[in-house]
């Protein structure tokens, strides 16, 4: 398998699991954010925007020593006979997920506020269960938000580098992603290399900003 | 399906920051109970409370012996035998009017004879297909309305659904309305701050005040005391209930009423239809001689049987004509010139008669 190739799979499947993971916690955070009363609500939100202003590098460096052998996490991991995740693709994928929480939880939260809770409130004396509720009035009615966010959360993922850096370091097929061999192929001054993958990227990049206007478009007319 | 007779007991407390309801009162298991009162009196606490939409709510609710609510028991919303019209009817805006219909039908488990009942008697028919967005605001409340009925509810509770209408669009839904309580055979809880609404609808009649209940009874009897403060109200009336006797051919109506027979201008309507009659006080004179070289078409004897200032320097009157009450509103001047006092007897000049139909 050549590098390019092994690159790609390994940054697809770490999009596609932090995305699927990112969706499934997401969903109950946003939804919590969105709806309580809590005084903690202004804590734990400021807590799931804080890697979209903290450098990369810091989240990356907290998360090496947590899970390094002496770390919290590392001792945790070890006692369960599973070892330390620094360099390892599940580190990775942990690191990945919290570097692009706040870009999932945002959309769904905004998206979830939008909902009348009246509406919510007749479909509950309408017989239907809190769950039967999510599933079937607030799933339907935020179709845009978790469109927006699945994109946000993939696209988010696939452009992280430092915290990629940090936590998963280099590894041929394990956790070399692309924005990292890229930089391996400006480091080694394989410049026609580094084009081609640059452009690519552009190019995906472009591509789901795209999709995603096309989308806010599409619903804005459905609404009028 | 037969359910044990029974009233509605319904106690219910809830505290919030700077508002606390406390309603204890027991309601018929028949008709339409009116809460009525002004706004931030509780009415639409007290609705949501009773279709469990605020678990903070304590106290006991009971309907035809089913426990929704006591010490031991809270149901949540969606296990409660409820059904709620909102009052900007609240459809669910992704799914068709037939899909909102079917909502909480499939839910409840109705049977389809339920669903084609109230879409012939609402005429939701030609709606079927249309989305929620595209639909009136008269229309939406219909929708609203069978949306709840298709789920066969124990109890059917209604937030001021009118509110949010024109007076043409009100004029539109309200024979719906009338429908419904005739032939819903469950009682219902209506909640306005509309006292036209609540002299047309009425059965009994809950009257709220910040958060306690000031009054409740029989809705004829609540609507005709003197000493409540609908009774002080600019728009202040008595609701009498009359059957047709017949009509001439100019649409004038004549009216066996308790008060004597009556006539007003109104549709019309077969011998012996019963409606109910909305005398404004400010409409109700009174002389101590009867007149007939009058334009005044309703002349009726009455007792005065009380007479109370009102901060207007105006004086009202309660008579008694008949079996019923009815309110004038009289100058202080006229109340010095005619001597008026309890006891007296007078004739009750009624300049309009409104049918509340």
């Amino acid at each position: 398998m050549t590098t390019l190739l092994a690159a790609i799979l390994v940054t697809l499947k770490l999009a596609g699991l932090t995305t699927l993971i990112l969706l499934l916690l997401g969903m109950p955070l946003a939804w919590w954010l969105a709806r309580t009363g809590s005084r903690w609500r202004m804590p734990v939100g400021a807590l799931v925007a804080l890697p979209m202003v903290l450098p990369p590098t810091v989240l990356g460096f907290y998360l090496l020593l947590g899970m390094g052998p002496d770390g919290p996490l590392g001792q945790l991991t070890t006692a369960l006979g599973l070892g330390t995740l620094a360099f390892t693709f599940p580190g990775l994928l942990l690191a990945s997920v919290l570097y692009s929480l706040p870009f999932v939880v945002h959309p769904l939260q905004s998206g979830f506020a939008a909902i009348d809770a009246v509406v919510l409130d007749a479909a509950a004396t309408l017989r239907a269960s809190p769950f039967d509720r999510f599933v079937s009035v607030v799933l339907p009615l935020s179709k845009p938000a978790l469109l927006t966010a699945t994109l946000f959360g993939f696209a988010h993922t696939v452009g992280e580098f430092g915290v990629v850096l940090m936590v998963g370091g280099n590894i041929d097929g394990q956790t070399r992603v692309l924005s990292v061999l890229l930089y391996d192929q400006v480091e080694a001054m394989a410049y026609a290399d580094a084009h081609r993958l640059a452009a690519g990227l552009l190019a995906f990049s472009f591509g789901m900003l795209l999709v995603m206007q096309w989308l806010g478009r599409r619903t804005a007319l459905v609404h009028d | 399906m037969t359910e044990p007779a029974g009233g509605i007991e319904l106690r219910l407390q809830w505290r919030r920051r700077n508002f606390t309801l406390d309603v204890a009162v027991s309601l018929p298991a028949q008709g339409v109970a009116v809460v009525f009162g002004p706004s931030g009196s509780g009415k639409s606490s007290l609705l949501r409370a009773i279709a469990g939409l605020e678990p903070a709510a304590r106290g006991v609710l009971r309907i035809g012996g089913e426990t929704w609510q006591d010490a031991q028991v809270c149901l949540p919303p969606h296990r409660r035998r409820v059904g709620v019209v909102f009052q900007h009817a609240a459809l669910l805006p992704h799914l068709s009017v037939l899909d909102n219909l079917r909502y909480g039908w499939r839910r409840a488990g109705a049977p389809a004879d339920a669903m084609r009942e109230w879409i012939d008697k609402l005429a939701l028919g030609p709606l079927l297909a249309r989305s929620p967005a595209t639909l009136s605001g008269g229309e939406r409340q219909r929708v609203a309305l069978g949306r709840a009925l298709v789920c066969q509810p124990r109890w059917l509770l209604l937030d001021e659904p009118l509110s949010a209408l024109d007076a043409e669009r009100r004029a539109e839904i309200l024979p719906y309305l009338e429908a419904v309580k005739r032939e819903a055979r469950i009682p219902l809880l209506y909640v306005t701050h509309a006292v036209e609404e609540a002299a047309r609808l009425a059965d009994h009649l809950v009257l709220l005040d910040a958060g306690r209940v000031r009054v409740a009874g029989p809705a004829l009897e609540v609507l005709n005391r003197s000493d409540l403060p609908l009774a002080l109200r600019e728009d202040a009336a008595s609701v009498i209930e009359a059957s047709v006797l017949g009509h001439d051919e100019h649409g004038l109506l004549r009216l066996d009423t308790p008060v004597g027979t009556l006539h007003a201008h109104g549709p019309a309507h077969p011998v012996g239809t019963r409606i109910r009659l909305r005398v404004a006080a400010r409409d109700v004179s009174v002389a101590l001689s009867a007149h007939a070289d009058t334009s005044v078409l309703n002349i009726v004897p009455a007792v005065l049987q009380s007479l109370a200032p009102l901060p207007s320097g105006q004086f009202q009157l309660q008579l008694l004509a008949g079996g019923a009450c009815l309110l004038a509103r009289v100058s202080h001047q006229s109340v010095l010139r005619l001597q008026l006092r309890e006891g007296l007897a007078v004739w009750a000049q009624i300049k309009s008669v409104a049918l509340l139909v």
